[in-house]
């Protein structure tokens, strides 16, 4: 099939950036979107052009680096992730406009990669159980019932790609955050940490320039790792209890 | 998957029951060249399990006001490395952790799915110490080293309790207690797993660990940043120059050592199931500076992959190995049967594992299901559009529990598939394929985890020691951590404890010329502006790889990629079009970097294969197999580690050995019929 492309290129992160049009021709439909890319960029490597860039590992749906926005949503049509997207959801003739994941708190690096270290540095905030090497207890020591164990697991399965952050109209990253606090908030393990551990990440989030939630849940309907919002009602209820605590204190 | 069992070797290898593509095993010839050294690796003495704890109290301590004076270089970021800088910096050393990736928990570590084995025997079915060590040792098919092996297996229970201290949500039955499942290679439930993302779990747990030490200043990150070389300093590792990825800033680093801790090479034969990153490029680059590149012909390949669909194919996907126990793999019984599966009546139909091991059927081995569907699809029965994939039929499954019970088991791979192939597998049989997806072999390191050059170390995957010749499931992920949080806090003192103070400035000599020397290949590379793209001759590579050195290799078709390989590289460096500038992201000379050592390390890797003069484990060399298809091990001339030493550009590098020693366990003969 053949697809007229609408990329957004952009020299550094200084640099404006603009939509340029971009031809794909034959693109089999059994091939993945980010391989349509390649195939575009082997065109113009071809005739001696750079290349787009794009951020992109695995390839298969896990590590969670490739951002692409498409037609305006985060991962475009796919199921998951940008990586698992196939051209079979597209038609021959097709005009597909590419951006990269929009956000105040992620400035683009170039084309279509962005700068998602505020999400590190949030993690660093607090996103841990203090457990040095070495000083564990033995592992069945603590039973975790199968329920509690399941729901952590459910929190902690966020890939940390910053989707729910491009599809959110405040650039909100309380699901990613919420997602992390949340798994370690069920777990008996992090209840030690459990109120700087709200406190310190929220705060690091809101100095990395995210929004608060205001419930579109548009993070929900994006989420690669279907990532219940609920997360989000659970660092809320996290945050608040741990300011009432850190008041008291 | 499956257990084995051990036999003995027929007594007429060469009888009437041989098939015609198995010729009598020629006669075992001396190695072509006499090794030039025999290398030491420094095990301790004593008995077996009394070896590591042993060393632990005879290893050189550090007081912890010294440890602040020390800078310790950790490159990648994956289960090794993670786990390393944070158990490092925790006892107080200065770590300076580096990784491409645009933030270290997307190494690809991340990917793995199945488990992680721990010998807990929580399950009461008689695990132990012991016998995870013989599983490991004789699933390597005797080509790894006892004592570290035993010593991988003695840590593997603190690795779980690690891991759960963290707050890893591995699986838990009712009562609250660890779950565990079973795995390949092995009778008894030793694997301890989330979901089908193990490997993320415990990747997060050390990132969670590494962020810690980010926050308290003891680890300092840098992210989109890549190795290009090492730096030798009165012949120790004494620092690397890095390429900044988004501003191409090339800089030196100084540290008191160095841990490689960068993953497998896979990539060398371009498709595989890494991630599109990984690459050899800091591996290779140490093996340039002299340190030793140790069985690089000890690949495997994962017989469940879903098969290329074309020529743009960039990766492959893994499909859990699971699917075996409820799939039926068949080809068709006649050559270019181009009918429809479902339109093949059951006479037409040959279910070929099941008629070749009809004890272990569909179950078969890795390495045993991945050379049978490869001989089926050169034989001309392969199905789908390229001809190079099998069928894994559920239909028998289907009826037997319905379509339910399968999705219940299976169904997030049945997603995964249909979204991949378009196809649905509950109604058509699923085409897959064997593909690359861990290499066993690395560069070569002592007891210690440290390799011939003094203050380089190599944790990992990027390092050869403990796997042998064949990996089994569940025990990439003990490894990386055992490395990472047990071993090297421990073994790194005996290095550095001599060393303080001696950390050189990363202005002197020695890194300048190492800097100029990556400024000038990177000039070079940008220079050659010819017609042909990196991608074209790494997939070029890869396909001499996969057709000449892949699942079956033989002294003729080593022979064809070691002639074919030297004129792609010279058409590499005359003819690739890497456009865009050094001074900036440019994504085109990173991949030509990587490419240009794949293209040196592929020759070293045929060199290794044509050298080793048997089959074991993931190496099979079809001059060396019993009547029945097994592989054929010669220990006589072969139980050794073969360690390569470069000896200059374009000269043929050195084969050195390090014998293996049996004190414990038998070599016996594998067999899975």
């Amino acid at each position: 099939m053949n697809l007229h492309l609408k990329v957004w290129r952009q020299k550094e992160a200084k640099s404006d950036g603009r939509l340029v049009d971009v031809e794909a021709r034959n693109i089999p439909e059994d091939c993945s979107f980010l391989e349509m890319l390649d195939i575009v960029n082997e065109d113009l490597v071809g005739k001696g052009e750079e290349p787009i860039a794009f951020d992109h590992d695995c390839r298969e749906g896990i590590c969670g680096t490739c951002s692409l926005t498409i037609d305006g949503v985060p991962h475009g049509p796919s199921e998951t992730t940008t990586c698992q997207l196939y051209m079979r959801k597209f038609k021959d003739g097709d005009t597909i406009h590419i951006e990269p994941f929009r956000a105040r708190p992620f400035p683009v690096v170039r084309d279509l990669m962005v700068d998602r270290s505020a999400f590190d540095r949030i993690q660093q905030a607090g996103g841990f159980i203090t457990a040095r090497t070495g000083s564990a207890p033995e592992g069945n020591s603590l039973p975790i019932g199968k329920h509690l164990a399941d729901s952590a697991m459910e929190a902690a399965a966020c890939i940390g790609c910053g989707a729910c952050v491009a599809a959110c109209p405040n650039a909100s990253a309380m699901l990613f955050v919420g997602a992390k606090v949340s798994h370690l908030a069920l777990l008996p393990q992090g209840q030690a940490e459990r109120t700087s551990r709200a406190l310190k990440m929220v705060r690091t989030m809101d100095e990395e320039g995210f929004g608060n939630c205001s419930n579109y849940l548009e993070c929900e309907a994006v989420c690669p790792a279907e990532i219940p919002a609920s997360v989000i009602a659970r660092l809320n209820r996290e945050y608040a209890l741990a300011s009432v605590k850190d008041g008291v204190a | 998957m499956s257990s084995s069992t051990v036999r003995k070797a027929p007594k007429d290898p060469a009888g009437p029951s041989a098939p015609t593509a198995a010729p009598a095993p020629p006669p075992p010839a001396p190695a072509l060249h006499p090794p030039a050294a025999v290398l030491d690796a420094k095990i301790p003495s004593g008995a077996l399990e009394k070896k590591w704890e042993r060393h632990k109290f005879e290893s050189k301590l550090i007081n912890p006001a010294n440890r602040r004076k020390y800078e310790i270089i950790v490159v990648g970021s994956g289960l090794a490395g993670a786990s390393a800088a944070a158990s490092l910096a925790e006892m107080g050393y200065k770590v300076k952790c580096f990784c491409y990736q645009d933030s270290p928990r997307r190494a690809h570590s991340i990917a793995a799915q199945g488990g992680i084995n721990a010998a807990k025997n929580y399950q009461n079915d008689g695990d132990s110490v012991f016998r995870l060590f013989y599983d490991t040792i004789k699933g390597g098919d005797f080509r790894s080293r006892e004592a570290n092996v035993y010593r991988l297996a003695e840590v593997s229970a603190a690795i779980i309790d690690q891991c759960v201290a963290q707050g890893v949500p591995f699986a838990r039955e009712y009562g609250g207690l660890l779950a565990n499942r079973s795995f390949g290679g092995a009778q008894v439930s030793r694997t301890f797993y989330a979901r089908g993302q193990t490997g993320q779990q415990l990747l997060l747990g050390a990132y969670s660990a590494l962020c810690r030490q980010i926050a308290e200043g003891s680890v300092t990150m840098y992210p989109r940043t890549e190795m290009l070389d090492l730096v030798l300093v009165d012949g120790h590792a004494k620092g690397i120059v890095v390429r900044d990825m988004v501003t191409g800033a090339i800089t030196s680093h100084a540290g008191d050592c160095v841990l490689l801790c960068t993953g497998g090479y896979g990539n060398v034969f371009y498709l595989s199931t890494n991630a599109k990153g990984c690459n050899v490029t800091a591996s290779y680059r140490a093996y340039k500076r002299g340190a030793l590149f140790a069985n690089p012909c000890y690949t495997q390949i994962h017989p469940t992959c879903i098969p290329q669909a074309g020529e743009y194919q960039s990766k492959l996907t893994l499909m859990s190995e699971s699917l075996r126990n409820d799939g039926r793999v068949w080809v068709p019984r006649e050559k270019g049967d181009k009918r429809r599966p479902g339109e093949i009546p059951e006479g037409d139909r040959d279910y070929y594992l099941e008629r070749k091991y009809p004890s272990f059927g569909n179950l078969a081995p890795r390495d045993i299901a991945s050379r049978s569907a490869k001989e089926a699809c050169d034989d001309g029965r392969g199905v789908g559009p390229s001809g190079f994939g099998v069928y894994l039929d559920f239909a028998d499954a289907i009826q037997r529990i319905g379509e339910g019970g399968i999705r219940e088991r299976y169904g997030n791979l049945f997603d995964m598939y249909h979204q991949i192939t378009g196809e649905n597998a509950y109604q058509v049989p699923m085409r897959i394929y064997p593909a690359v997806h861990y290499t066993m072999g690395g560069l070569w390191v002592d007891y210690d985890l440290m390799s011939n050059i003094p203050g380089l170390f190599v944790l990992g995957e990027a390092n050869f020691s403990d796997h042998g010749a064949n990996r089994l499931g569940a025990s990439a992920l003990m490894q990386g951590l055992a490395d990472g949080y047990f071993v090297i806090p421990y073994t790194i003192g005996n290095y550095l404890a001599p060393q303080m103070g001696k950390r050189p400035a990363a202005n002197r000599e020695e890194f300048q010329k190492a800097e100029a020397e990556v400024r000038e290949r990177t000039t070079r590379l940008l220079g050659i502006k010819g017609k042909r793209t990196v991608d074209h001759f790494h997939r070029e590579l890869g396909r001499i790889m996969w057709d000449y050195c892949g699942m079956a290799r033989n002294a003729k078709s080593l022979d064809r990629a070691l002639k074919q390989i030297p004129p792609l590289r010279e058409e590499f460096w005359k003819n690739v079009n890497v456009p865009g500038e050094g001074e900036a992201l440019n994504v085109s000379l990173e991949k030509a970097g990587r490419v240009a050592d794949f293209l040196e390390f592929g020759e070293l890797l045929c060199l290794d294969a044509l050298e080793r003069r048997e089959s074991c484990g993931g190496h099979f060399r079809e001059e060396w197999q019993y009547p029945d298809g097994e592989a054929r091990r010669d220990d006589e001339h072969f139980q050794h580690v073969a360690a390569w030493e470069f000896t200059g550009e374009g000269a043929k590098p050195n084969r050195q050995v390090e014998p293996l020693v049996f004190d414990t366990v038998h070599p016996s003969v594998r067999s899975y019929k």
